[in-house]
């Protein structure tokens, strides 16, 4: 494979892959936090 | 006899008759490095065993990188197997809390962007002639994060070790002094003076608990061959939520963390050897490491400002350089820059949850990294 074609895939595979799986990342945490709240008056 | 003690002297001094101007250098290399960690507290627990071992390295005839040599031994006991930087890697996970990103999960986002400086120079470094292996390993200095750096080059390009280590624990240790002009270069007055609301409401212990695990299995199932960095960090911190394993956690975040950071400080300075470390391209992989950070910090100030415009002008895009893996300096440097210009303006939470995020995004970006490569056929 040459350098060009590396450096692009890499870049939007990379780029592209690390972002979206942060994103679906912050999505489930949003979601673990709806569904475990922290309970008012609890320790 | 006295062609014997002609002979025993010459013994003596033998070191010396070996001793090459790469020796010299890399030995004077291995006091700099000493005298950054000793004077200028400059990663002292890295900079100081790296030192060290570059100068043991390059002392002539005693072949302590040799087969049988005892830095060969530590470094094919836990450098050439990746085993060190995983174990420094639970001993992270047990040290973080992750309960600002989880406070606010779209921090996360931030750590996501203040990786783009590890793809961008991968496409520098090849666009400069590097072989796409260690272009690579160059680039993962942007991950800003030694034991990814060291992770994926003693996977990928071994012979750049010394260089990608030194230049990734330098500017790890200088983020305060490269992030503060970026940050003011990208931002407008207004956007600096931005208040940001206090963070809503603290995070459950179920869901902190949660957290390790579910990273783990989605993370794994996306990048499989980055699932070593990712469960080792996520296995530390579900130790340190659970509270159940305190001895444990104690011991990776102090003794395992301690005696690994030696052995791998020591082996990575026995890789510097002279003829291998001083060449132009040590010079240009350092520039490179460079331009990773400073393009870390510039996506993420970037990245602050779309969110910024995305909630309505309630985020400081400050925080946005704080989505890089040095936890915490770079959260601490955002507060700081917020407070220069804003003396009300307390981003420290915020940036906290931005660096928290960085943290887990440097592991990310090298898992998918890791993965795309597996997927092209380039790596098995």
């Amino acid at each position: 494979m040459d350098n060009f074609t590396f450096g692009v895939t890499m870049m939007v595979c990379g780029m592209g892959g690390t972002i979206l799986t942060l994103y679906v990342m912050s999505l489930i945490m949003r979601l673990l936090g709806k569904c475990f709240p922290e309970k008012k008056g609890g320790k | 006899m006295e062609q014997a003690i002609l002979s025993g002297l010459q013994g003596l001094i033998n070191g010396f008759l070996h001793l090459d101007w790469r020796s010299v250098v890399m030995i004077i290399v291995g006091f700099v490095l000493l005298w950054l960690g000793i004077k200028k507290d400059c990663e002292p627990l890295l900079l100081v065993p790296i030192g060290f071992g570059c100068v043991l390295t390059n002392i002539p005839l005693a072949d302590l990188m040799g087969a049988e040599g005892f830095l060969r031994v530590i470094y094919d006991m836990g450098i050439s197997n990746e085993l060190f930087p995983l174990l420094i890697f639970v001993g992270i996970g047990a040290m973080t809390d992750f309960g600002p990103v989880l406070a606010s999960p779209s921090t996360f986002m931030l750590g996501a962007a203040g990786q783009f400086g590890i793809f961008l120079t991968l496409a520098l470094a090849l666009a400069l002639g590097f072989p796409q292996l260690d272009a690579v390993s160059i680039g993962i200095i942007g991950a800003c994060d030694g034991p990814t750096a060291i992770y994926v080059t003693s996977k990928f390009a071994p012979h750049l070790l010394g260089a990608v280590s030194v230049a990734a624990y330098s500017y790890m240790s200088l983020v305060p002094v490269i992030q503060p002009p970026i940050m003011k270069l990208l931002t407008t007055e207004k956007e600096r003076n931005t208040i940001m609301p206090a963070m809503a409401g603290s995070v459950s212990k179920t869901t902190k608990l949660l957290f390790p695990l579910v990273i783990t299995v989605l993370g794994g199932l996306i990048a499989p061959k980055g699932l070593p960095l990712l469960g080792t960090i996520m296995l530390g911190n579900l130790m340190k939520e659970s509270g159940v394993v305190s001895r444990l956690t104690k011991a990776s975040e102090n003794e395992i963390a301690n005696v690994v950071t030696l052995f791998l400080g020591l082996s990575i300075g026995a890789t510097m050897v002279g003829s291998a470390f001083l060449r132009a391209e040590t010079l240009i992989i350092l520039c490179l490491g460079f331009v990773a950070i400073c393009l870390d910090t510039v996506c993420g100030v970037c990245f602050g400002k779309i969110m910024r415009v995305m909630s309505g002008g309630k985020v400081n895009p400050l925080i946005g350089a704080a989505g890089i893996s040095a936890f915490p300096m770079a959260a601490r440097v955002a507060q700081k820059e917020g407070q220069k210009y804003n003396k009300k303006s307390y981003l420290l939470m915020h940036a906290m949850g931005a660096n928290a995020g960085g943290q887990i995004g440097s592991v990310i970006a090298a898992a998918v990294m890791l993965s795309v490569l597996a997927g092209m056929g380039i790596i098995k």
